[in-house]
């Protein structure tokens, strides 16, 4: 079960004031105490090295998890980290960001016996930092293929697929419209699960392979047609993420204070100083999901007096964990459920509230909720981008793919969050990208014969 | 509440919790602080010959196996006997003893092979009114390099000669302590047995070298650039000690002679372990050195609980009530049938018993249980052999069902049969 041991200052002010520097330190430090080296051999030893184990099945990148924690009792964290980043290049933001107790933690034997399960996250981290910390590398390139190959996006999936295929002797050219690489690792997941600049340390790990060049702020589609990268690459995979943020088709929603969840994310995770962000004092949250627990709690440990998270349907519902809610819940954030969000209130182009409907109940009955911040946390979609005369079979607007990453269009393959059918997680991002890079290189290496 | 008095060879104390020659009875202090936490007696750490005292190394003493969350495990020392003068040590002894009337103190002692060392000193210890003596015959390191300690007790015959100077020179009960350095511990207890004894104490420290320091590739714990072995004890050696315990006390040539347990023992149920196979009372050592002398507390009322619970009146009626149990494996009854078999309400699918059986034992236990994830064994390949029972992490998840008579193993395709069968009598004992 993820634990939270960080506590925010429990400090909240009005609107136009802000917490001291000590309080955003305090309120956006790691969230995850790490483990130390004799607290990670206690806890490996709870391991009981499961045969055909129930963790490694249910983590989307299959890593052997029975045999790193086996390592780590062994005090042999730098095996352990080779073994974790084999099967997942980003082990490490995993570590820190996978919802642990719906994966491999909820899979976990122990829970069967109704015990704690092994705190796999956090022996996780233990190895793959320690790794870094003692500057172990573990890849090396294979001799050139002469193949080069354009990737589409710098998230999880693009740097997945770039370090793999690199490891197989392929150049690769990553095109990204940001200023910095990590996708959402470095604008998305909240900050104090990413706390010390870890994207970047991890994005520069990933490309020290050699072999990948990143191209920023480029715009596939408006800077480089995606005709060139069909010309001048033997092979282009998509892992363009969901640039779009869906609306909740209200009238007045493009009103000042009405803000869409992953632009102010990305806003506070790119502060230099957090003091300088928009904090209102009533805050309402719209969404059930990670995002939406995210939000509101980022924004109630930058000082909101009162955060509300409203979803439409009931606790069981919810995309968010079990183990997320109770975190926002011990935040001091209020989650109403059944509330679906009926107008706006607005007041000299002002929001000032949210009138909701009680879902669960039939009639009209309503309720409002004072609000100077709006947060819309309802789900993302695919972004336009411009193709060309390419077209993807798409599934709910998603690129449709087969089990080895292939799109509609021969020589294109996509990954991650852009795809149908995807989870949304970093986690299955990196195995898309993985995937996928192998299904290229068969195909590259297929063809030279 | 069941009175825990106990008598060993004539010696009465409150209890049968007894501190070993060790550490922790080298002197008043201790000893004082022993018996205020309620130890039932002390073997006084031993005595050697009057003259300058011998020096101990002035660096690690001890070293440990730990288990992951530093459980001691097991313990070896390199300590030799007193380092302090020996008319402190007696006269220490002589208060102690005045001061605690209704404890056991019994001097351990070791001198040179020679019969006028021994009478010396045993004229010394008699003067003190100690309620014995155990002769030190068992220590592994340092002494037995000088003709002492294991150095006597791996020889039966010097064994015997010592234990019986000490009954023709003094009137002191007399207890052997054996070294299990030998091949047959019991060849030292009957040695014992003839020089007169009136008691064993078993087992005295194992040799042992605890380990090796790969970053400075030498043995661990060193002193300075080399170590050297020590004596191993602690929980890691009680299953070696209930063994060599349960052979003298099957022994026809050993037959009553009264024992005192000791190795591992370090709370009730060990000691009563120890007591069901034939010790009267037990000694502890580094079950102390790791908690503290407070741990008896939790012995005396844990043992006393045990014996209401299980209708015993006194630790007499615990004494020796397991020992008709331990047999030799010619004995054992091939006809004897068991199976395991796994409760699927408390398997957690773990699926170690499987692996265990599959890669290193009888393969009979499968995977798979109508399609899905589980395990379940295949009467048609288990032997019994109880490996998966102790791999499984779960308690009394898997057990062994022994098989009723006039069913059928199918492994074998025979009928259990009701009459006992050893190897001795087995067709296929071409010998027999």
């Amino acid at each position: 079960m993820t634990t939270f041991s960080s506590k925010s200052s429990g400090q909240s002010l009005p609107a136009g004031q802000r917490l001291s520097p000590a309080d955003y330190q305090t309120n956006f430090a790691d969230i995850h105490i790490p483990l130390d080296a004799r607290s990670a051999i206690v806890e490996a030893d709870r391991c009981y090295h499961c045969y055909g184990a129930p963790c490694q099945t249910a983590c989307p990148t299959g890593i052997d998890v029975a045999s790193f924690i086996r390592m780590i009792s062994q005090k042999n964290e730098v095996g352990a980290a080779e073994k974790i980043l084999s099967e997942n290049i980003m082990g490490g933001t995993c570590a820190r960001a996978c919802p642990v107790e719906t994966l491999c933690e909820d899979a976990c034997v122990r829970h069967t016996e109704g015990d704690q399960p092994v705190k796999i996250g956090l022996l996780q981290r233990f190895a793959t930092d320690r790794a870094s910390e003692l500057g172990a590398k573990f890849f090396t390139r294979q001799a050139s293929t002469g193949h080069t190959v354009a990737i589409v996006g710098a998230g999880p999936a693009g740097l997945s697929c770039a370090h793999r295929l690199a490891t197989l002797g392929h150049e690769v050219v990553i095109y990204e419209a940001h200023e910095k690489s990590g996708g959402l690792n470095e604008y998305g997941l909240a900050a104090y699960k990413m706390a010390g600049d870890y994207a970047q340390h991890e994005v520069q790990d990933i490309l020290s392979i050699g072999g990948i060049s990143v191209k920023h702020g480029v715009k596939v589609g408006e800077d480089i047609t995606f005709a060139e990268l069909q010309t001048n690459y033997d092979a282009v995979f998509m892992g363009v993420g969901l640039g779009a943020n869906k609306e909740m088709q209200l009238d007045g929603e493009q009103v000042s204070g009405a803000i869409n969840a992953v632009e102010y994310i990305h806003q506070l995770r790119q502060a230099k100083d957090l003091g300088q962000l928009p904090v209102g004092q009533n805050i309402v949250v719209i969404g059930g999901g990670m995002t939406a627990i995210d939000i509101a709690i980022q924004i109630k440990r930058l000082g909101a007096n009162n955060v509300t998270m409203a979803y439409r349907r009931g606790k069981e519902h919810m995309n968010a964990s079990h183990e997320e809610q109770e975190f926002a819940l011990s935040e001091g954030v209020h989650i109403a459920h059944w509330a679906q969000p009926v107008s706006l209130q607005v007041k000299q182009g002002v929001i000032t509230g949210v009138e909701f409907k009680r879902a669960n109940i039939e009639g009209d009955e309503t309720f409002t909720t004072p609000a100077d911040m709006l947060f819309k946390a309802i789900g993302q979609s695919l972004a336009p981008i411009d193709v060309g005369a390419v077209e993807f079979v798409k599934h709910y607007g998603k690129y449709e793919v087969d089990n080895e990453l292939r799109t509609s269009h021969p020589g294109i393959w996509a990954g991650g969050d852009c795809v149908a059918g995807n989870d949304g997680l970093a986690v299955s991002a990196v195995q898309d990208g993985k995937l996928a890079a192998l299904s290229i290189h068969n195909t590259l290496t297929q063809s030279q014969v | 509440m069941i009175d825990l008095k106990s008598k060993f060879i004539g010696i009465e104390t409150p209890n049968p919790f007894w501190l070993a020659s060790a550490p922790p009875t080298d002197k008043a202090y201790n000893v004082n602080r022993a018996f205020e936490a309620g130890w039932g007696g002390v073997m006084w750490k031993t005595l050697g010959e009057a003259g300058l005292p011998l020096v101990n190394v002035s660096g690690p003493r001890y070293g440990a196996w730990h288990g992951t969350d530093r459980t001691l495990m097991g313990f070896n020392n390199i300590e030799l006997i007193t380092d302090r003068d020996l008319e402190i040590n007696l006269a220490e002894i002589i208060q102690v003893k005045k001061d605690w009337p209704d404890r056991g103190v019994v001097v351990s002692l070791m001198v040179p092979c020679e019969e006028q060392a021994w009478k010396d000193i045993l004229m010394r210890v008699e003067d003190t009114g100690a309620d014995g003596i155990e002769l030190n015959f068992g220590c592994p390191h340092g002494m037995s390099e000088r003709g002492m300690g294991a150095a006597v007790g791996q020889v039966p015959e010097y064994v015997e000669m010592v234990a019986a100077w000490c009954k023709q020179y003094s009137d002191l009960a007399t207890i052997v302590k054996l070294t299990p350095n030998i091949t047959d511990i019991r060849t030292s207890a009957r040695g014992a047995v003839r020089g007169g004894a009136d008691a064993v104490s078993l087992i005295n420290t194992i040799n042992s070298v605890m380990g090796v320091d790969l970053e400075q590739m030498k043995m661990s714990p060193s002193v300075g650039q080399q170590g050297s072995h020590g004596g191993y004890c602690g929980p890691a050696v009680k299953p070696i000690a209930l063994h060599m315990l349960s052979e003298i006390a099957g022994d026809d040539e050993c037959k009553g002679i009264p024992i005192s347990g000791i190795g591992g023992v370090s709370n009730w149920r060990d000691a009563a372990e120890f007591m069901a196979l034939g010790a009267s009372n037990v000694q502890v050592c580094t079950a102390v050195m790791t908690h503290g002398f407070r741990i008896v507390e939790d012995m005396i009322d844990g043992l006393s609980r045990y014996l209401a619970d299980h209708g015993m009146r006194s630790v007499d009626d615990l004494i020796g009530a397991a020992v008709p149990s331990v047999t030799s494996w010619n004995k054992l009854d091939l006809n004897y049938v068991a199976k395991a078999q796994i409760d699927q309400d408390s398997c957690i699918k773990c699926g170690r018993c499987h692996i265990v059986c599959e890669d290193t034992s009888h393969q009979a236990i499968s995977t798979e249980i109508n399609g899905e994830r589980g395990f379940q064994v295949r009467d048609e390949d288990c032997v019994g052999c109880n490996l998966c029972v102790v791999v499984c992490p779960v308690e009394n998840c898997i057990t062994l069902r022994e098989l009723d008579t006039g069913e059928i193993d199918v492994r074998t395709g025979k009928t259990v049969s009701a009459d006992y069968q050893n190897w001795t009598q087995h067709p296929n004992n071409t010998a027999a």
